[in-house]
């Protein structure tokens, strides 16, 4: 099995904060990431593709086409955003990253050109110590 | 349990196919198909999987592992033109992907015991790996 794995970045703001729950209990639950001017991440994304290799190009896709596939679909309108308010989904979804790597696989997998192999993973780094991962099984 | 060691060599590689044309080989790698070449320092993480040996407490020797890197892939392969120097690249493209299978296949047969190899991951560039493995057969 080959898996090739690309990493990318963005820069952006967010608040956890849910209409369904009072202002107290979403303190409660979400606590510092409750401040309602926000707070912001460097985000890391890394998105895993996987498939066979074909023999005459020794690769399993074009790098630059990958590259520019995440950037069209997901870090234009990702990076140096708000999230709750410059990205329509998270308008009544939270941005925790859980919700905002399912937007992401969401995103990719609607723009996923055919010749390309298949989406293997999609892993969001909030900071150093917080990482979250999907797999293509989940869906 | 599985056990990792990682290791660095740098080399320089040209990824194009000399059954294309320089402008389809273009087309296909990007900056990658400079028939002159460019290179990276890359990253092998090599995993290996078993049991603690009941006696030794080790899944396996980490010195005899790191000698089985050495003369498999850092030494051939560190501070080498990966196309003109390392079979089998002078006539198999040496992107990553098909760099990280050789080194499956230059690997795999010194983890036949109670250690099998698990995963070959190998980063190009911080921003750019490959996971290569097969089942056990």
């Amino acid at each position: 099995m080959t898996r090739l794995t690309r990493r990318y970045r963005f820069c952006a703001s967010h608040r956890l904060h849910t209409a369904a729950l009072s202002d107290e209990a979403n303190r409660e639950l979400y606590g510092k990431c409750n401040n309602p001017w926000g707070h912001g991440h460097n985000y890391v994304l890394e998105i895993g593709v996987t498939g066979t290799v074909p023999l005459d190009s020794g690769q399993l896709v074009l790098v630059d086409a990958l590259d520019e596939l995440v950037e069209r679909s997901v870090l234009r309108e990702f990076d140096h955003r708000d999230l709750n308010r410059d990205v329509a989904a998270f308008a009544r979804v939270v941005p925790t990253s859980e919700n905002v790597a399912m937007e992401i696989r969401s995103r990719l997998l609607s723009a996923w050109p055919a010749e390309f192999p298949k989406l293997a993973g999609v892993r969001l780094w909030e900071t150093k110590r917080n990482i979250f991962e999907l797999t293509h099984e989940e869906q | 349990m599985l056990i990792t060691r990682r290791v660095e060599f740098s080399a320089s590689h040209v990824c194009a196919n000399p059954a294309l044309s320089g402008e389809e080989n273009r087309a296909l790698y990007g900056a990658a198909a400079n028939p002159l070449g460019h290179g990276h320092n890359y990253v092998l993480e090599v995993t290996l999987e078993g049991l603690p040996d009941p006696v030794t407490g080790m899944v396996f020797d980490l010195r005899e592992l790191k000698e089985i890197l050495q003369h498999n892939v850092t030494g051939p392969m560190d501070h080498r033109f990966l196309n003109r120097e390392v079979t089998p690249f002078d006539r198999v493209v040496p992107t990553a992907e098909n760099i990280a299978a050789e080194i499956w296949r230059r690997l795999e047969p010194n983890f036949r015991g109670t250690a099998r190899l698990s995963n070959v991951r190998l980063y190009e560039t911080e921003d750019l790996f490959v996971d290569y493995s097969e089942a056990a057969s």
